[in-house]
């Protein structure tokens, strides 16, 4: 049990990163990673919302959806999913004021973020029980969050350094996410 | 039977999923937000939302805030300029007056005008060239011209030209974040109108400015004797404009040998 626990986070973090090998969560990925702290601020919300949305989702599926309805799976999670945030961005808006503020906007973006509702969906593909979703939620925002700090890190150095004009700006980024993700390629099928 | 279900069954679990999420969402908007603060709105409402910082508070909320309980003066929006400022009196109720203030490059040494110490290859950012050597021109007051002041520019007003920086005044809000940024201090602020400018900030000796610009102040004085308003002044070496008495009359610009006076 413990050691399918292990190998569930390590894959969720490495081999299986929900950005670089899936490429799920491309857009906060390259909409949010000017800035280091932004970066790893927006990887915390994420992580967070993907292991709440597990928590809720996953008793759902499995004694409301799984029988006969398996099909409705994608609509009723986006519904679960929007409403938890809305819910989790009042709660924080309530009583962490300061951290509402570092998020700004960011968490109503993650309503949208396919890297969440992909989590959700794919814990069922695997066939995992309950206490191995969540951690499967929890490995996979973890790799969401070193995938979005590495990338930061990259376009920091990216701001700096003197680019040929026709590839300023986005073809740059897409051009590095390409590298960056090929470094995680060689973690496949470990 | 089997259309019961096929469809009715599949359309209650969706109904009743968003239902409750509604009512919960509802409840918790209800219970633990809190209420929204109108007047705090209004003055948020009135502000540009430019968030450029140049009230001096972290952006346009921190200022909203900062008006609505008097610590701040509601005429501190260089931006808004005199929309913001009538738009916030209407608010508050009280008379708030603005001055437009409008930024330029006092400096005119362009990469045909000006020489270099040494050729810079380095990051394309002024910070860091002024890293090495106070940066890669001969003239310790002039604009390096690789644009840190365009960068953050909100309103896109800031051009390189030829390796100057050149202010579009009509773009210019005076926000004064250009001000801010540029390591050399060759951005200065004025009062909007149409007096003129000295484009140089060399406080060296003339002979020394004529051998490193072609568009450097050299102290002549010229445009000092040519000024019937008596506005300018050459303190260290270089023209200095009062614009309190500047007219815009343009007496200096022509008598200047070296073109640095203009508009």
């Amino acid at each position: 049990m413990t050691s399918s626990i292990v190998s569930i986070i390590l894959a969720g973090i490495f081999t299986d990163n929900m950005v670089l090998s899936k490429f799920l969560g491309i857009c906060p990925f390259l909409g949010v990673s000017k800035k280091v702290s932004t970066a790893v601020s927006m990887g915390g919300a994420v992580t967070i919302v993907m292991i709440l949305s597990t928590a809720v989702t996953w008793p759902v599926y499995r004694y409301l959806l799984a029988e006969k309805f398996a099909y409705l799976q994608t609509v009723v999670f986006i519904l679960i999913i929007a409403a938890l945030v809305q819910l989790l961005e009042i709660l924080i808006k309530k009583f962490l004021k300061s951290l509402y503020k570092s998020f700004g906007i960011y968490l109503s973006l993650i309503t949208t973020n396919c890297a969440v509702l992909g989590i959700t969906l794919l814990n069922f593909t695997e066939n995992y029980n309950f206490v191995q979703s969540l951690f499967n939620a929890l490995g996979a925002g973890l790799g969401f969050t070193l995938a979005m700090f590495i990338f930061s890190g990259v376009r920091v150095r990216l701001e700096a350094s003197n680019i040929p004009k026709s590839l300023q700006g986005l073809p740059i980024t897409l051009i590095a996410a390409a590298l960056v993700s090929l470094s995680f390629i060689g973690f496949s099928g470990m | 039977m089997e259309i019961f279900i096929a469809i009715i069954i599949p359309v209650i679990i969706v109904a009743a999923i968003g239902l409750i999420a509604g009512l919960g969402l509802s409840l918790a908007g209800k219970y633990l937000s809190d209420p929204p603060d109108e007047k705090l709105e209004a003055i948020r409402e009135a502000l540009p939302g430019a968030n450029c910082g140049a009230c001096g508070f972290t952006g346009c909320d921190d200022y909203a805030a900062a008006v609505k309980e008097g610590a701040a003066q509601p005429n501190l929006c260089i931006p808004g300029g005199k929309d913001t400022a009538s738009a916030l009196s209407e608010v508050l109720g009280v008379e708030v007056e603005t001055e437009e203030k409008v930024a330029f490059v006092a400096c005119n040494g362009d990469c045909f005008k000006a020489s270099s110490k040494f050729a810079y290859n380095g990051v394309a950012s002024c910070s860091a060239a002024m890293d090495f050597y106070n940066g890669p021109m001969d003239c310790a007051f002039g604009c390096i011209g690789f644009g840190d002041c365009a960068k953050v520019c909100e309103y896109d007003g800031i051009t390189v030209e030829n390796g100057v920086a050149k202010i579009n005044s009509n773009l210019c809000r005076g926000c004064g974040k250009c001000v801010s940024t540029c390591p050399k201090g060759v951005i200065k602020m004025k009062t909007k109108g149409n007096s003129f400018n000295v484009l140089c900030s060399n406080t060296e000796k003339g002979a020394r400015v004529m051998k490193i610009c072609e568009a450097g102040c050299i102290g002549c004085t010229k445009c000092v004797k040519a000024c019937k308003f008596d506005a300018i002044k050459v303190e260290n070496f270089l023209a200095v404009i009062d614009y309190s008495k500047c007219t815009g009359c343009g007496e200096c610009a022509k008598v200047c040998v070296k073109g640095c006076i203009s508009q």
